[in-house]
C-alpha cells in the first residue's frame, strides 16, 4: 500500500527531500530485496523508463526551496520528483498564518487537490497521507493546515497522518508562538495523529551525539529523516508477522491513538552517532532497550543525560490516587507506546521492560498499550535500531511554553494587527488557545 | 521571484540612490559569472533588447533600472544623465523641474505633489507593470530638505493609495542637530507624520553616524598595526569595482546605505538554507502598527588582509553588530528596551554559530516582556562582494525615542517663535493646523514607545479548564 506525502512550507520541502534521499538509500543495501520491493513500492512508483518517481507533492509559496529540492533530487540519479508534482506561487507568506490560511490556501487548493488525486490515482492501494510542515511560519503552517482542511473533506475515509517541526524555543520567527497556537488547534480536530520534532532536541542531538562541529540546517534535517524512516520503512506488525505490514499508518493509529483527545505522539530513535564512531561501537538489544525505556520515563529526548533516578511507580492499585501519589514527579505518564525494532537478531530482543503497567494510565488494558513492529534487515547503517514513538506527557512542557509565550504576547496584543488585516480576529484567537488549554489539561490530568 | 522597486526622491535620495545601483551592479556582476539574466537580477533590473521589449532569461542584453528618480532641481539628475550609470535609465524614468522646492516641505508636498502627482503616478505604474510580482516599494529621501522630505512623503502617501497591497519601506536620512539647513526640524516633524502614518517600515539613518564610521575606517586603514591592515577595497565603504569610477564626496558614506539596501533583499534575491522575504521582515519586526522604525546596524565594516577567519571573528561580528558604533543612526539600543530583533546573515555561517551567538547574547540585551525570545533569523549563502561573511541587525527598540524626542525639541524651539512660518503658510494648501497636527503625531509616537517601557502588569492568567 501507498503512502502520499505533502512537503508544505520551506521545512516540509527540505525535510520531505531528505526523507526520500534517506528511504532510497536504505532501501538500497545490501541483502534485502523484498524490503526493497516493499518500500519502492510504499514511497515511489515505478515509471515505464525504470526510473522511481517520488510519490510526493510539493506546495510553497516561493520557488526557491522547490527548485534546489527537485534539482538535488535527480541529481542522485536514485530517484526523483515528479514533473509537474509541484505547486509554487511568486510571493511567500511572510511567516503569517492568516495570510497562509485565509488568503492562499483558498486561492490555489484547486491546484493541489489536483496534484494530490493525481498521486492517489496513481496508488494502486493507499495506505495514508503523510504531510510534513513546520508550526513557525506562514505557509506550512497557514497553507499546510488549510489543506489538511481540504483533504479531510475529499477524502474523510483515508488516514491522515501530519509530522509537525516545532521551532527553537529562544526564537527563530517573532510571531512563531501565535503560529504553532493557531496551527495545533486547527490540526488537532483535522489530523489523526500528529508526530512532532522539535529543532532544540535534534539540534542536540546533531551537536552532543554526532559530534557535529557547524550544524547547519541540512544535518538537522537529515536527523530528523532518518527518524521518521525509521518509522514509515517496512516493518513486521502484530497484525501480518509473515509479511511486511500493508497497513503502516493504519496500524500506527491503532496502536497509538486510541482516544481522540490524545493526539500527541513524540519519537525517540537511538542509537545516533557520527558514522566515523559508528564503526567502532557494538549494540545488545537489552542496553538499548534499556535506555530507551528510562529515556520513556523521564522524558528524556536524546541519548545523553538522561535522568536515571526516575523510576516507576512499584504497584498500581485499583485506586488511582496511590498511584499518583507514589509517582516521581518528573515520571513521564503514557497511554501508550510502539516500540519499532530494526537490525540483526531481533527476534532476542526482551521488551517486557515495556509491558510494565506502571508507565500507563490505568483505563487501558496494558495489552492494548504496548505494541512492537520488528524488521531483520539493518536500517540506514546502524547493526542495530530501537525507534519509540509514544503517546506521553513527554510533550506537555514544551506545549505549554508555547501557549504562555503566545498567552503572553497576546495579552499585550502585539503583531495582532498583522493578523486582522487578513481575517483572523481576536476571537478566532482565543478560540485556538481554549483548544490548547484542553489539551494540556487532557495530558496533565492523565 | 519578486521584484521591487525604487523611487529616490530630492539631492539625498538620489545620490544614495545612484551609489545604490552602482553597487548592485556591482554585487551581480561578482556573482553571476555567466552573464545570464537570472532571478536575481530581475527583482531590481529589466533586460531589454534591442527594440525596448523586455526579454525574459537568456543573456543579459542591456539592464534598465526598476526605478523613478524625482528631483525638483535639475543639477544631480542632470550628472546622473551624463554619468556612467545613464544606460540604465530611460529618459523617462527622471521626473525633474528647474527651481528646487527651498528647503520647504510644504512647497514639495503641496505645490510640486499636485503639479507632478499625474506624471510620478503614471512612471510608477509603468514600471510596475513591467513586474511580474511586485513585492515592495523602497524609498530613499532625507527629512531634512524641502523635496526629499515633502514630495518623498507626497509619493508615499501615493503609494499607498494606488498599490496598497505592495509594502513600502523608507529610508530616511535624518538630520543631525548641527544641520545647516536651519527649517530641517520643520521639515522632519512634517515628514515624520506621514512616514508613520503610510509606511510600512522604516530605516533610519542619520549622517553623525555615517561620518564616524567612515572616520573609523579610514583610521584603520592609515594606523597600519601589524596585523590589522585592512584589504584596501574591501571597506564598506569603498565602490572599487563599480560602474562608476571617480569617487565624489560623500561617496563614502552613501556606500554604506547602499549596502544596508543590498543586505536587506539579499535572502530575497539570492538563495539560502533559511530564507526571509522582504514581507517578512515587516510581519516579524511591527508589533504595532506606528511603530514600525528599525535600527539597521551593519558588520563587518572592512575585512581585514589576514585571511583565516577564526571562529572567534565570527562571534567578534555578532557583538560588534550590538555595539553602538556600528549603528546607522546615533541611538543606544543597549540601555533601552528591544522589541524585536532580525538578524540576516549572508555568507558561510552555519546555524550551529547563528545559535551560539543568540544563546550568548540575549541575556545582554533587554527584551520586552512578552517578547522574551523576539528573534528573526536568515542565512543567505551568497556573501557580499569581497567579504567571506556579514551581518545586518534590524532592531525595533525604544531607543528611537530619544532621537524623536531631540527632534521634537528642535522643532518645538522655532516654533514657539513662529520662526520661519510664513514661508509655509504661503503656500497654497499648507496651513498651521497641519503643524500642531504634525507635533501632536510625534508626541503620540514618543508616548506609545515610553508606554511600552514601563513595567507591565503581572502577565495575564491563562485559560483555566473546569474539571
Amino acid at each position: 500500500m501507498s503512502v502520499v506525502s505533502l512537503q508544505l512550507g520551506q521545512c516540509g520541502n527540505q525535510i520531505g527531500h531528505e526523507l526520500f534521499s534517506v528511504i532510497s538509500d536504505d532501501s538500497g543495501g545490501p541483502n534485502r530485496k523484498q524490503y526493497k520491493q516493499c518500500s519502492d513500492e510504499r514511497f515511489f512508483h515505478e515509471t515505464s523508463a525504470g526510473e522511481l518517481v517520488a510519490r510526493s507533492v510539493l506546495v510553497d509559496m516561493e520557488p526557491k526551496v522547490i527548485s534546489r529540492a527537485i534539482a538535488k533530487a535527480s541529481k542522485s540519479g536514485r530517484w526523483r520528483y515528479g514533473d509537474g508534482a509541484h505547486f509554487s506561487q511568486k510571493q511567500g507568506s511572510g511567516n503569517n498564518w492568516a495570510n497562509g490560511f485565509c488568503v492562499h490556501g483558498p486561492r490555489h487548493e484547486e491546484a493541489v487537490e489536483d496534484l494530490v488525486r493525481m498521486e492517489m490515482e496513481r496508488c494502486d492501494r493507499l495506505a495514508g497521507i503523510f504531510t510534513m510542515m513546520s508550526v513557525a511560519g506562514g505557509t506550512g503552517s497557514g497553507v499546510g493546515t488549510y489543506i489538511t482542511q481540504r483533504l479531510r473533506d475529499l477524502y474523510p475515509n483515508s488516514f491522515i497522518l501530519n509530522q509537525v517541526t516545532w521551532p527553537y524555543e529562544a526564537g527563530e520567527v517573532i510571531v512563531q508562538n501565535y503560529n504553532s497556537v493557531l496551527t495545533l488547534s486547527h490540526l488537532y480536530q483535522l489530523s489523526d495523529a500528529i508526530l512532532v520534532h522539535e529543532n532544540d532536541t535534534v539540534h542536540k542531538i546533531c551537536s552532543r551525539l554526532m559530534n557535529i562541529k557547524h550544524i547547519s540546517i541540512s544535518d538537522v534535517n537529515k536527523v530528523i529523516a532518518h527518524q521518521l524512516a525509521s518509522v514509515l520503512q517496512p516493518a513486521y506488525t502484530a497484525d501480518s508477522p509473515c509479511h511486511y505490514s500493508t497497513n503502516p499508518i493504519g496500524e500506527l493509529l491503532t496502536s497509538l491513538v486510541c482516544h481522540p483527545e490524545y493526539k500527541l505522539l513524540s519519537l525517540c530513535n537511538i542509537p545516533q552517532m557520527s558514522s566515523t564512531s559508528l564503526a567502532y561501537s557494538v549494540f545488545n538489544w537489552p542496553g538499548l532497550l534499556k535506555h530507551l525505556r528510562q529515556m520513556l520515563i523521564a522524558s528524556a529526548r536524546m541519548e545523553e543525560g538522561i535522568d536515571w533516578t526516575v523510576s516507576a511507580p512499584l504497584a498500581v492499585t485499583s485506586a488511582g490516587e496511590s498511584a499518583t501519589n507514589s509517582r516521581h514527579k518528573s515520571f513521564n505518564l503514557s497511554l501508550a507506546n510502539l516500540l519499532i525494532l530494526r537490525g540483526k537478531d531481533v527476534s532476542t530482543a526482551v521488551t517486557d521492560g515495556f509491558k510494565d503497567p506502571a508507565l500507563y494510565v490505568p483505563w487501558l488494558k496494558p495489552e492494548n498499550s504496548f505494541s512492537t513492529w520488528t524488521s531483520p534487515v539493518a536500517f540506514n547503517g546502524y547493526e542495530k535500531s530501537a525507534t519509540l514513538v509514544s503517546n506521553s506527557q513527554s510533550l506537555l512542557k514544551p506545549l505549554d511554553n508555547i501557549v504562555r509565550k503566545a498567552w503572553n504576547m497576546f495579552a499585550s496584543r502585539a503583531y495582532v494587527h498583522q493578523y486582522t488585516k487578513f481575517g483572523i480576529s481576536e476571537e478566532d484567537f482565543l478560540d485556538s488557545f481554549t483548544a490548547l488549554e484542553q489539551i494540556i489539561s487532557s495530558y496533565t490530568h492523565l | 521571484m519578486t521584484q521591487s522597486i525604487v523611487v529616490q526622491v530630492g539631492q539625498c535620495g538620489n545620490q544614495v540612490g545612484c551609489r545604490f545601483w552602482d553597487l548592485a551592479l556591482r554585487e551581480h556582476a561578482h556573482v553571476n559569472q555567466m552573464g545570464i539574466y537570472d532571478e536575481a537580477l530581475s527583482s531590481f533590473f529589466r533586460n531589454v533588447d534591442q527594440r525596448g521589449a523586455d526579454s525574459t532569461g537568456g543573456k543579459i542584453n542591456a539592464l534598465k533600472a526598476r526605478a523613478v528618480l524625482v528631483d525638483m532641481e535639475e543639477g544631480v539628475l542632470g550628472e546622473i544623465l551624463q554619468g556612467p550609470l545613464r544606460s540604465l535609465f530611460s529618459s523617462t524614468q527622471l521626473i525633474s523641474d528647474v527651481s528646487g522646492s527651498g528647503n520647504n516641505w510644504a512647497v514639495g508636498h503641496h505645490t510640486y505633489g499636485l503639479a507632478y502627482r499625474e506624471q510620478i503616478v503614471d512612471q510608477v505604474r509603468k514600471a510596475a507593470e513591467h513586474c511580474d510580482c511586485l513585492q515592495c516599494f523602497f524609498l530613499i529621501h532625507s527629512m531634512g530638505g524641502g523635496t526629499g522630505s515633502g514630495l518623498g512623503t507626497f509619493v508615499l502617501k501615493l503609494l499607498e493609495d494606488e498599490f496598497p497591497e505592495v509594502y513600502r519601506i523608507v529610508t530616511s536620512v535624518y538630520p543631525t542637530a548641527e544641520d545647516d539647513v536651519i527649517t530641517s526640524p520643520y521639515n522632519s516633524v512634517l515628514a515624520m507624520k506621514e512616514l508613520t502614518e503610510h509606511a510600512d517600515c522604516v530605516l533610519p539613518v542619520d549622517n553623525q553616524s555615517l561620518v564616524d564610521i567612515v572616520g573609523k575606517i579610514q583610521h584603520m586603514s592609515n594606523t597600519g598595526k601589524p596585523g590589522c591592515t585592512i584589504k584596501k577595497d574591501c571597506t564598506i565603504i569603498s565602490g572599487q569595482g563599480g560602474v562608476v569610477k571617480v569617487e565624489k564626496p560623500f561617496d563614502a558614506m552613501n556606500n554604506i546605505v547602499a549596502n544596508l539596501l543590498l543586505n536587506i533583499t539579499s535572502s530575497a534575491r539570492f538563495e539560502g538554507s533559511l530564507n526571509m522575504d522582504l514581507n517578512e521582515i515587516a510581519m516579524n519586526l511591527v508589533p504595532f502598527p506606528r511603530l514600525h522604525y528599525l535600527l539597521p546596524s551593519l558588520t563587518p565594516l572592512y575585512t581585514l588582509a589576514d585571511v583565516s577567519v577564526p571562529p572567534r571573528r565570527l562571534d567578534q561580528m555578532f557583538s560588534d553588530a550590538f555595539s553602538k558604533e556600528h549603528q546607522l543612526i546615533k541611538a543606544d539600543p543597549k540601555h533601552n528596551l528591544y522589541l524585536a530583533c532580525a538578524l540576516m546573515l549572508r555568507g558561510n555561517v552555519q546555524l550551529s554559530d547563528l545559535r551560539r551567538n543568540i544563546e550568548r547574547l540575549k541575556p545582554t540585551l533587554p527584551f520586552v516582556a512578552w517578547n522574551q525570545e523576539g528573534w528573526k533569523t536568515s542565512l543567505c549563502s551568497v556573501p557580499p562582494v569581497c567579504h567571506s561573511h556579514s551581518l545586518l541587525a534590524l532592531a525595533n527598540n525604544t531607543c528611537v525615542k530619544s532621537t524623536f524626542f531631540e527632534l521634537r525639541e528642535r522643532f518645538v524651539k522655532l516654533y514657539r517663535r513662529k520662526a520661519h512660518l510664513h514661508h509655509y503658510l504661503g503656500v497654497d494648501g499648507m496651513e498651521l493646523a497641519g503643524f500642531s497636527e504634525a507635533l501632536s503625531s510625534i508626541s503620540a509616537l514618543i508616548e506609545e514607545y515610553t508606554h511600552l517601557e514601563s513595567p507591565l502588569m503581572p502577565n495575564a492568567p491563562r485559560l483555566t479548564i473546569a474539571t
